[in-house]
């Protein structure tokens, strides 16, 4: 069995959900080949040769895989897709625009957001926002799948290096064009590999209040930000903070959520955090009965104290 | 511009579904159904586009059980001006679903093509990605903003980073995420007249598409529950606990 990941990276450098997919690959058992596409992507080609698992990388560096629109990078994948088994890439935003494609190209129904590799054929998938977990087989000759990221570990980078390959580009369909990014660009971790996630919800009331309240926390602790759908909603922050069923799905050591009452949704992006803490001022606040420690109390009064504390803490 | 929007009828997004207890799927008997969230924004975006004077005429389909009719009547009642049916008893993968909605196009001949970005049931998000690369179309998926220029359209999409905006000559599909609007409520007068417009029923056999599944469901179970912690009393005893017993920080 020969295996093809589709990478996620930012041409100059491989993001972890690469490793991680490369991971769960690896336990279905063969080959795995990564496929690095992109324009100026050599970098990130490099660093997917140093994964551990990796037998082969593929390199597509071409202006028109640019900003990987789903398009040209579905052809791309359909015409490698001979060479192997089954395709597969990390259920990113971008994974998930192109893996269906893909799928649909091959004539193969895709299985999403896999979290367990139970055999070559055999996964486990979550559905209803991951109250219920489904078992399915696949019967298609050759798999496509998306995997969730936060349920693998990372494949170990080694000091070994791989061959990396030219991939024939394929002719882009132009059925779209690409016309601006607004990145959030931040400092601090990112979201999905964060190992401390502070979490704000509507209670916070305004983008200043995450900027004042919760930022200086989440700054002391080395964390990400993360914020419920209300809050996005309301503006308080961007789109690419939103955890939940379909926001951003994370799993990090420690997972506080301040002032966020816990809707099935938002569970669905952060049940599987090792460490919740909430902090609620209302007692009935579903959000405790999944939270390991709970704190009824003001966040304004809460928020500023824990920062206080842990900065006392940290010096002694 | 003519426009099609496809509907899904799923379990309310509130309700906790359970697995059954013999592990063959999840007990959906007497639980309260409604249209998946994701398609009522499409449906609401292409009644804005009308308003707006870009779109002409709004057909909305769905494909599943006799009751989908009732979700193509709230569709209706938006402000969708006919509906189609596809009757289907049994499961409809996604793939599937993109097949007899290509058919559907090709009949229908729209400019535009709007779902939702995923069906809260299955969670798949693959529909409208499969049905835009069946058709050959260009895709704008998980949009918040969809901008008509002539014969081409602008979709700003949500992705990992923040945003990107497509361009995508028409005929074209848009996914739609969260953002792009908030769906109106269908106004009593307008649930009277969303009775009297047409709905068609059709079969997949219909437009030549086997629904065989190709996923076999070997096993439905919940996953382990998180139990509840403990309260604590103050920060000072959180931060320690945190330090010492949970050893995070």
């Amino acid at each position: 069995m020969t295996i093809l990941v589709l990478a996620e990276h930012q041409d100059t450098q491989l993001d972890e959900a690469t490793a991680k997919a490369v991971s769960a690959a690896g336990r279905m058992g063969g080959d795995v080949h990564v496929l690095v596409a992109g324009s100026g992507c050599g970098a990130a080609a490099e660093a997917a040769a140093r994964l551990e698992g990796v037998a082969k990388v593929l390199l597509a560096d071409d202006p028109s895989l640019a900003n990987r629109l789903a398009e040209p990078v579905a052809a791309l994948v359909v015409s490698l897709a001979g060479g192997y088994d089954a395709l597969l890439a990390p259920s990113t935003t971008s994974g998930k625009n192109i893996m269906p494609r893909v799928a649909a190209l091959l004539d193969v129904m895709q299985i999403s957001d896999v979290i367990a590799v139970e055999g070559p054929d055999l996964f486990q998938r979550p559905i209803y926002a991951g109250n219920v977990i489904q078992t399915v087989r696949s019967t298609d000759a050759r798999k496509v799948l998306t995997v969730r990221v936060s349920s693998f570990p990372a494949a170990a980078v080694t000091a070994a290096t791989r061959p990396i390959e030219a991939a024939a580009i394929s002719a882009d369909p132009a059925r779209s064009s690409f016309v601006r990014s607004e990145l959030s660009g931040s400092e601090r971790p990112e979201l999905t590999g964060a190992r401390i996630v502070v979490s704000g919800g509507r209670a916070l009331a305004s983008a200043e209040n995450f900027e004042t309240v919760l930022a200086p926390l989440a700054d002391r602790l080395g964390a990400a930000i993360g914020a419920s759908r209300a809050a996005v909603d309301a503006g308080y922050v961007s789109n690419d903070l939103q955890v939940g069923q379909t926001g951003k799905i994370i799993a990090p050591d420690l997972y506080i959520a301040c002032g966020i009452s816990g809707a099935i949704q938002h569970l669905a992006g952060m049940k599987d955090s090792k460490v919740i803490v909430a902090i609620n001022k209302d007692p009935e606040a579903p959000i405790f009965q999944v939270a390991d420690y709970g704190l009824v109390a003001d966040l304004f009064e809460a928020v500023p104290e824990f920062h206080a504390t842990v900065a006392e803490k940290m010096r002694a | 511009m003519k426009v099609v929007v496809a509907v899904k009828r799923v379990a309310d997004p509130n309700v906790k579904v359970r697995a059954l207890a013999d592990g063959s799927g999840v007990d959906l008997a007497n639980v309260k159904m409604t249209m998946n969230p994701f398609d009522e924004i499409a449906v609401e975006e292409a009644v804005r586009l009308k308003e707006a004077g870009h779109a002409t005429e709004i057909v909305v389909v769905s494909v599943g059980p006799e009751k989908s009719a009732e979700t193509l009547r709230t569709a209706l009642a938006m402000g969708a001006d006919r509906g189609l049916l596809v009757r289907s008893d049994a499961v409809v993968e996604p793939l599937a679903v993109a097949k007899i909605l290509k058919a559907v196009a090709e009949t229908e001949k729209p400019d535009l093509i709007i779902v939702g970005k995923q069906a809260i049931d299955d969670d798949a998000n693959q529909t409208g990605q499969m049905l835009a690369a069946l058709l050959g179309w260009g895709q704008g998926t998980f949009a918040s903003k969809i901008a008509i220029g002539g014969a081409a359209i602008e979709v700003t999409r949500e992705v990992d980073g923040g945003l990107q905006t497509v361009n995508l000559p028409l005929p074209a599909l848009v996914t739609a995420d969260l953002r792009l609007n908030e769906p109106r409520y269908a106004s009593l007068p307008n649930i009277m007249k969303a009775k009297k417009k047409p709905i068609d029923e059709k079969t997949p056999a219909d437009y030549g598409v086997a629904v065989e599944p190709r996923l076999t469901v070997v096993r439905v179970h919940e996953p382990a529950t998180r139990k509840a912690g403990i309260k604590v009393g103050s920060v000072a005893e959180l931060v320690d606990k945190l330090r010492t017993e949970a050893g995070v920080l």
